[in-house]
């Protein structure tokens, strides 16, 4: 009889790429459900134009190099990718938004750079950025949530306004959208008001912005479950949440009328979603324990000072790739002590 | 009783199903005799046995029929009765696929041993060099797998203090129960084999290691150690996880310490033998049988019916899967171990030798199903799962580079190439497969180096001897110049 041949280990692995990626993308379900119901169809018309192009794009780009599309396409890399993409732009975003930023992502970040796991940075965020340098009004025209929204916009209305760019009965944008409450913050407190004065604003809730401090919740319960599930380590949104939160309550103690709460900081924007489904993108992040903690940390720090002395409300992108440029050398200089490495004392 | 709260762990290590069930339900059964035996001489680290009969000698079981050629290398014995045919190159199981000198005994079917062995009842009486001669005589070596010379591990050593024995029964590779099969049948050979070396090495502590999934093998070995009053002995369960039998795991588990990165247990104090050697070893002292014959668990679903066998070293492995049932339509891949250290073989036409704990004839569904390779996405969750403590990714990333000296400074060879980074790659990257390539080149580098080295320095050498030559020749020259030009002078003189 003869045998095949292979060299050892035998045993195949069971994990795979595609179900990472699976799980982030149903780790982001709560949220993306949370964002939806507090932004309205926006968010889940950025969604649909946003995976629709990326797929096209990485499709076209691995045929281009004479790839298997099909094949690659099955890691749902490029899915995650679109998605978090999508949260991030405002919920009126016109589609041409959506799509420029999702091929930049996709073309220019990942795919000019050799595709999955060869991109210096993170897709999302790149593209995130690019629409925010590029296109600042139309990145900057957030909606209130729906429960002090004067006019929501119900399903139609969003599709019109998505795709035509013009609002129904000759509303004036003014109408129907609002500052983040980031934005606020910034503003106001470049206004010289305190924090007392500014939290009285509608938009501000227990913690952060009302309704962002519930879909940050969601983000937090799918976050939760990628730890259950082992997809991501506790390091890179502890060390995040945890120095956002330390070196706001610092600040916050020093000065609490010029600085607001923790609490403000973590349930505001995006640093929930940061921490557990953006920081934590293995590909343009840290490998060993210690650099993650390093990466995290940074990522938490830069967050509270662009947020606080930068030029723009959130800090979450610049924070992510200004990390991913270091990320390289975190790695080179925090490697493990190996098994029965004699390292001096 | 041990308490597991006095253990360390290691770090990494994965969880793999077991896949025991099926061998471990039944005793060990004995391998018929087969009807030729063809015994390799290399199967041991050092250099192969020479062989001392000749074709139509008669042998008897345990007889010597090769003899240790140096340091590392061990004598083989003859594992039935009957006459040598052959001494030539045979295949044998080698990830190579190599032929292999071997010598050949055709059965008589009498199985009748040499008689004129020295059995021993008491070993407290025998001198330590005395137990390590017929130790070394017996041809015995590390049954885990690594085929070392026990005697070798016996002869003391100057600047090292002994003073721990560990025994290793921590079997953590799937499939394998021959070492379980061991300590449930056999516990009592083991007990005192281990006391042997013990006493052999005089070391005052000695610790059996054991997984804490082989229940029944503890409690065997417990009710032996009572019976022969080896209270001494302790035996320890060490948490199931692959890979808690890896020597230096099993070490830093049970006794809290590392060893050196590039150092030996020996540095610790500690020295360590597998359960089977041990059993091995009573064998040989007490009743005065050399190593012939092994436990081999012959499993997998592309066997009709596994279990474990007492084979003789030498029988074919188509004979052991015979006498299991022969195959199922499933088998697909032969490997000679486990799934995750085991390397596969193309035939069944090879011997069983002294490192053959397992024939694993495997089917599709005991391997899982191939993927294809996709790029790495450095989630680090080979490091995760490294008990050397390396970083797989960044020496899968330098491999690739072939930056040997960044391979190199990753510490590549404390890689102790037990599969688990690829068992956990979600991008399914053969990544021991790169680690082997990389240990390759960089002996391969090493080796031109030196050679470089040494040709540079002979370069060097003539040049100095050249220009030494040189400047002799020209002293010579200068002395005879000055000699000439006195004469000149002295003759010239008188004219003056």
């Amino acid at each position: 009889m003869k045998f095949e041949l292979d060299t050892s280990p035998h045993l195949q692995p069971t994990a795979s790429v595609h179900r990472v990626m699976l799980h982030v993308l149903l780790g982001l379900i709560p949220g993306a459900i949370a964002m939806i119901w507090f932004f309205g169809w926006g968010v889940w018309f950025n969604i649909v134009i946003a995976i629709v192009t990326a797929t096209g794009a990485e499709a076209m780009m691995i045929r281009s190099r004479g790839g298997d599309a099909r094949a690659t396409l099955h890691d749902l890399s490029a899915v995650v990718t679109a998605v978090l993409l999508a949260l991030a732009l405002p919920p009126l975003a016109p589609w041409w938004l959506t799509v420029t930023g999702s091929l930049f992502a996709i073309i220019i970040t990942k795919q000019l750079f050799g595709g999955l796991g060869f991109n210096p940075f993170n897709p999302a965020m790149a593209g995130y950025a690019a629409l925010l340098i590029s296109f600042p009004r139309e990145m900057t025209q957030w909606i209130p949530p729906s429960m002090i929204a004067e006019h929501p916009l119900g399903l139609w209305d969003t599709l019109v306004v998505t795709f035509a760019g013009s609002l129904p009965d000759q509303l004036p944008w003014d109408a129907v959208t609002a500052a983040t409450p980031l934005d606020l913050m910034k503003t106001r407190l470049g206004l010289m008001d305190t924090i007392g004065e500014i939290r009285s604003n509608i938009l501000f809730g227990d913690f952060g912005g009302r309704g962002w401090e519930w879909v940050g919740n969601w983000f937090f319960v799918g976050g939760l479950w990628l730890l259950y599930k082992r997809i991501i380590t506790w390091h890179i949104p502890v060390a995040v949440l945890g120095s956002l939160f330390t070196i706001s309550l610092l600040f916050y103690l020093t000065n609490p009328d010029a600085h607001p709460t923790p609490l403000f900081h973590i349930f505001s924007g995006g640093a929930v979603v940061c921490a557990f489904f953006i920081a934590t993108d293995p590909v343009s992040g840290c490998a060993s324990a210690k650099g993650r903690l390093l990466f995290g940390a940074c990522v938490g720090i830069l967050i509270f000072v662009i947020r606080t002395w930068g030029g723009y409300p959130d800090g979450v992108a610049f924070a992510v790739l200004l990390m991913n440029l270091a990320a390289p050398s975190i790695d080179y200089f925090t490697r493990p002590r190996v098994f029965g490495e004699d390292r001096g004392s | 009783m041990e308490s597991s709260d006095r253990l360390a762990h290691f770090y990494g290590g994965i969880a793999l199903p077991e896949n025991k069930t099926h061998t471990r339900g039944r005793p060990i059964e004995q391998a018929p005799i087969p009807g030729r035996v063809i015994i390799p001489l290399n199967q041991h680290i050092g250099e192969p046995a020479v062989a001392c009969v000749s074709i139509g000698d008669k042998v008897l079981r345990g007889q010597t029929i090769a003899r240790a050629n140096g340091h590392l290398s061990a004598p083989t014995h003859a594992s039935t009765s009957g006459r040598v045919v052959d001494i030539a190159d045979y295949p044998i199981a080698h990830p190579s696929g190599m032929d292999a000198s071997c010598i050949v005994i055709e059965a008589d079917g009498d199985d009748n041993w040499v008689t004129d062995n020295e059995t021993t009842r008491d070993y407290r009486a025998l001198s330590a060099d005395n137990i390590r001669r017929r130790i070394e005589d017996a041809g015995i070596v590390g049954l885990g797998g690594a085929v070392y010379p026990t005697g070798a591990k016996l002869a003391p050593q100057p600047n090292q203090s002994l003073h721990t024995l560990v025994i290793n029964g921590a079997e953590c590779e799937p499939f394998i129960s021959s070492d379980d099969m061991l300590m449930r049948e056999r516990a009592s050979e083991v007990i005192v084999g281990a006391r042997i070396i013990a006493h052999a090495l005089q070391l005052d502590k000695c610790i059996i290691g054991v997984e804490d999934c082989q229940q029944e093998a503890i409690a065997a070995l417990r009710l032996a150690e009572q019976e022969l009053d080896a209270t001494d002995i302790d035996i320890i369960e060490v948490p199931s996880l692959y890979p808690a039998g890896g020597e230096r795991q099993l070490i830093k588990v049970l006794l809290k310490q590392e060893v050196p990165e590039k150092g030996l247990p020996q540095d610790l104090g500690v020295v360590c033998h597998n359960v089977g050697t041990a059993a091995a070893v009573y064998q040989a002292i007490c009743l005065g049988k050399p190593l012939t014959s092994r436990i081999v668990t012959v499993t997998g679903t592309g066997c009709a019916s596994p279990r474990n066998f007492e084979a003789r070293i030498g029988s074919s492995f188509a004979s052991l899967i015979e006498a299991a049932g022969g195959y199922t339509g499933n088998a697909k891949r032969l490997i000679m171990g486990g799934p995750m250290m085991g390397f596969a073989i193309a035939s069944d036409v090879v011997p069983v030798v002294k490192a053959t704990n397992c024939i694993l004839v495997a089917g599709p569904s005991d391997l899982g199903q191939y993927r294809p390779t996709l790029p790495c996405i450095r989630c680090g969750e080979c490091e995760r799962v490294c008990p050397a403590q390396l970083l797989p990714q960044q020496l899968f990333w330098y491999t690739r580079a072939q930056n040997w000296e960044q391979v190199e400074a990753h510490h590549l060879s404390a890689c102790i190439e037990c599969g688990c980074c690829s068992q956990v790659c979600p991008s399914h990257i053969p990544l021991v497969e790169y680690y082997r390539f990389a240990k390759s080149s960089l002996r391969q580098r090493n080796l031109e180096k030196q050679r470089s080295d040494q040709a540079r320095d002979r370069h060097q050498a003539r040049d100095d001897r050249l220009q030494r030559e040189k400047l002799e020749r020209d002293e010579r020259m200068r002395k005879k110049k000055v000699a000439i030009n006195k004469q000149k002078a002295n003759v010239s003189e008188p004219d003056s």
